[in-house]
C-alpha cells in the first residue's frame, strides 16, 4: 500500500527503495530464530558452541535427533498430540455443526439466552478456569489421560458461532425448497446447509488443529505421566532434564521435533492456513 | 424472513436435542468452575496443610490478603505493563508489517513467510530458542551488543529489571505477523485510488500509514484488539521456559501467578479469588468492546 503506482521522480523511488531494505532487513530479524534452530539442531553434538559461535559446524550430522529420542519418548508424545487433536477435532465438528443448525434453522424458546450461554467460552477462555476444571476432571477420575486434555474443548463457541453464520447466509428459498421436498432434518443439514458452508468448517478445523497443537498450559497440568503427554509439555519436561543443562544442539533438535510439523503442514496448505485464520476471523 | 421461517419452525424439542452437547460441554467447563470458583474465593483452603486442608468460610478474606500482598501488587503491575506495551506494539508492528507486505514486489512470499511463521510454532518452543539469544555469556543477544562495542555479559532473564522485558518481546515477535494477516485482508478490502490520491497530494508513506490505512481498517483494529488482549491473558506458556515467573515474580502475571499459587502453593482458596479477578477483567473487556463494536457497526 506504500507502493503508489509507477515512480514519481526521485524522491519516491529513494523512499521505496528504503521501504525495501526495511522489509528486507525485518524479515531477516524474524527469520533468524528459525533459521538458527535449524543450524544448531544439525551440529556435532560434541562442539559446544563458544561466544558468537551463530553458523552450522560440519559435518551436519542427525546424532541430536537421536540422542533426544533416546531421553525422552518424543514418539510417544508426537501420537498423544494426535490422539488429543482428533479426539477435539472429531467431536467439535459434530457439535458446532448441529448446534449451529438449531440456532441458525430453528425458533424457539429461550434461544437468545442459550446463545449467550454458549458464547460465554469466547469471552472467559478455559485455560483461565484451570483450577476449577483441574478439580473437575479429578472427580471424574480422568486425571492423566489424555481424554482430560481433550473434554474441555469439545464445545466450541468460537465454532458454534462461525457455523452459525454460514447457515445464516444460506437462501432461504433452498432451505424451503428441501422443507417442500419432504427433507427431514438431517436431510435439511447434510444437503441444503452443509454443501455451501464446507469452506468455514475447513477454516475452523485449521484453526483449531494448530490452537490445540501448540496448546501447552492446560496439559502440563492435567497429565502427570508421558502416556498422555504432549509434545508441548513433553519439551518443556525435556528442557528441565538434568543431562541437557546447556546442550543447545541437543535443545535445539528437540524444539524441531516438536515445532517442524505443524510447521511443514503449514508450509505445504500456506495458503489455505492463512485464509482460514482470515475466514474465522472476519465473519 | 418472517412467513418464509415458518417452515422451519416445526420441530419443538429437536432444537434442544441438537444444542445438549454444546450446552453440556459449555455448563461443565465454563459456567460450572466459574461458579465454583466464585465459591470457593469465599473459604480459605491450603492442601498442604494440614489445620487448612479443610475449607473454611472466611468471607472476603482471599481477596482482602491479595490486595495487601506484594507479590500480588507487582504481579498486576506486571500484567497491566505487559498487556499495555504487547498488545498496542504487536499490532502496531502488525500494520507496518503488512503494509511492507502488500506490494507487488518479487519474492514478497519470503517476508510474509517470515513474518508469520512464528504464529504457527508452539510458544514453548519459541521459547527454548529465544532462551538461548538470551543466555549471559554466548547469547545472540550479548554478543550482538559486543559487536557494536558493548561489553559485560546481560543476563536477561535473571535479571530483575529484564526479565519481564525479555518475556514481552517473545510474544511481541510471535504475534505480530498474525495480526499482519487480518490487516493484509483488510487492507486488499481497501480502494487502491485512495492511497494514490493522497501520494499524488504529497502523502509520505507514514502518513497514509497514520491518515488513511489505520483509520480505514478500524473494524480489522478493533477484532484484533480483543483477540490481543484476551491472548495477552491466556498465553503464559513461554513464562514457563524463559523465566518460570523470576526473579521472585518479577516477570510474573496473573495467569502464571495463578498457576503457581493453585499448583506450588496449594492454595485453593487464593487461587478462586485470582481466577475470579482474571474473569472480571476479561468480562469487563469483552462487553465493553462488544458495545464499541455495536456502536461502530452503526456508524459505518
Amino acid at each position: 500500500m506504500f507502493e503508489t503506482g509507477p515512480a514519481r521522480g526521485w524522491k519516491s523511488r529513494i523512499s521505496r527503495g528504503a521501504l525495501t531494505v526495511a522489509t528486507v532487513v525485518l524479515a531477516v530479524l524474524w527469520a533468524i530464530p528459525l533459521l538458527w534452530l535449524i543450524v544448531a539442531a544439525f551440529r556435532p553434538a560434541g562442539d559446544p558452541m563458544g561466544p558468537g559461535d551463530v553458523w552450522f559446524a560440519f559435518p551436519l550430522t542427525l546424532e541430536n535427533f537421536a540422542k533426544a529420542l533416546e531421553l525422552a519418548p518424543f514418539e510417544r508424545y508426537f501420537v498423544n498430540t494426535l490422539v488429543i487433536i482428533a479426539m477435539v477435532l472429531g467431536v467439535q465438528l459434530v457439535t458446532i455443526t448441529l448446534a449451529a443448525f438449531a440456532l441458525a434453522n430453528y425458533e424457539f424458546r429461550g434461544k437468545r439466552f442459550l446463545f449467550f450461554f454458549i458464547l460465554l467460552q469466547l469471552m472467559i477462555p478455559t485455560a483461565v478456569l484451570l483450577a476449577p476444571n483441574f478439580s473437575t476432571i479429578r472427580q471424574l477420575g480422568l486425571f492423566d489421560t489424555r481424554l482430560a486434555v481433550a473434554i474441555p474443548f469439545f464445545g466450541s463457541a468460537f465454532g458454534t458461532f462461525l457455523m452459525r453464520q454460514s447457515f445464516i447466509s444460506v437462501p432461504s428459498d433452498l432451505v424451503d425448497a428441501g422443507v417442500i421436498d419432504g427433507c427431514n432434518w438431517w436431510q435439511l443439514l447434510w444437503h441444503v446447509y452443509l454443501p455451501p458452508s464446507v469452506v468455514t468448517l475447513v477454516a475452523f478445523g485449521l484453526a483449531s488443529v494448530s490452537f490445540h497443537w501448540n496448546a501447552f498450559l492446560w496439559p502440563l497440568i492435567i497429565t502427570n505421566s508421558d502416556s498422555a503427554r504432549p509434545l508441548t509439555a513433553g519439551l518443556v519436561r525435556f528442557t528441565q532434564l538434568g543431562e541437557i543443562g546447556a546442550r543447545w544442539s541437543l535443545l535445539a533438535a528437540a524444539t524441531l521435533l516438536v515445532a517442524a510439523p505443524i510447521l511443514i503442514v503449514f508450509l505445504i496448505f500456506q495458503r489455505r492456513f492463512i485464509q482460514s485464520f482470515v475466514h474465522s476471523g472476519i465473519k | 424472513m418472517g412467513t418464509k421461517t415458518s417452515t422451519r419452525r416445526q420441530a419443538r424439542f429437536l432444537p434442544y436435542i441438537l444444542l445438549a452437547p454444546t450446552l453440556i460441554f459449555v455448563a461443565a467447563f465454563t459456567a460450572w468452575p466459574t461458579l465454583l470458583a466464585a465459591y470457593q474465593s469465599f473459604f480459605r483452603q491450603r492442601l498442604n496443610i494440614i489445620k487448612f486442608k479443610e475449607p473454611t468460610y472466611v468471607g472476603l478474606g482471599n481477596y482482602t490478603d491479595l490486595l495487601t500482598d506484594e507479590r500480588f501488587l507487582r504481579v498486576l503491575k506486571n500484567t497491566a505493563i505487559y498487556v499495555a506495551v504487547t498488545v498496542p506494539v504487536s499490532i502496531f508492528l502488525a500494520l507496518f508489517f503488512a503494509l511492507l507486505v502488500n506490494r507487488k514486489l518479487r519474492a514478497i512470499g519470503l517476508p510474509r513467510l517470515a513474518f508469520f511463521y512464528p504464529a504457527m510454532i508452539p510458544l514453548v518452543s519459541a521459547a527454548t530458542v529465544w532462551l538461548f539469544f538470551f543466555t549471559p555469556d554466548y547469547g545472540l543477544f550479548n554478543t550482538a551488543l559486543r559487536w557494536v562495542g558493548y561489553d559485560g555479559p546481560q543476563n536477561w532473564t535473571g535479571n530483575p529489571s529484564m526479565a519481564l522485558l525479555s518475556v514481552m518481546i517473545v510474544v511481541i515477535w510471535k504475534n505480530a505477523g498474525f495480526y499482519m494477516i487480518f490487516y493484509l485482508a483488510g487492507l486488499q478490502g481497501l480502494p487502491v485510488d485512495v492511497f494514490e490520491a493522497a501520494a499524488i497530494d504529497g502523502a509520505s508513506g507514514w502518513q497514509s500509514m497514520w491518515k488513511i490505512a489505520f483509520p480505514l481498517l478500524r473494524r480489522t483494529t478493533l477484532f484484533i484488539t480483543t483477540i490481543a488482549f484476551i491472548g495477552a491473558f491466556r498465553d503464559i506458556d513461554h513464562i514457563f521456559v524463559l523465566t518460570n515467573g523470576g526473579p521472585s515474580q518479577a516477570s510474573s502475571v496473573l495467569l502464571f501467578y495463578l498457576w503457581h499459587v493453585r499448583f506450588e502453593n496449594s492454595d485453593v482458596g487464593q487461587a478462586a479469588a485470582i481466577t475470579m479477578i482474571l474473569v472480571a477483567v476479561l468480562l469487563v473487556f469483552t462487553l465493553t468492546n462488544f458495545i464499541i463494536s455495536e456502536r461502530t457497526s452503526k456508524d459505518v
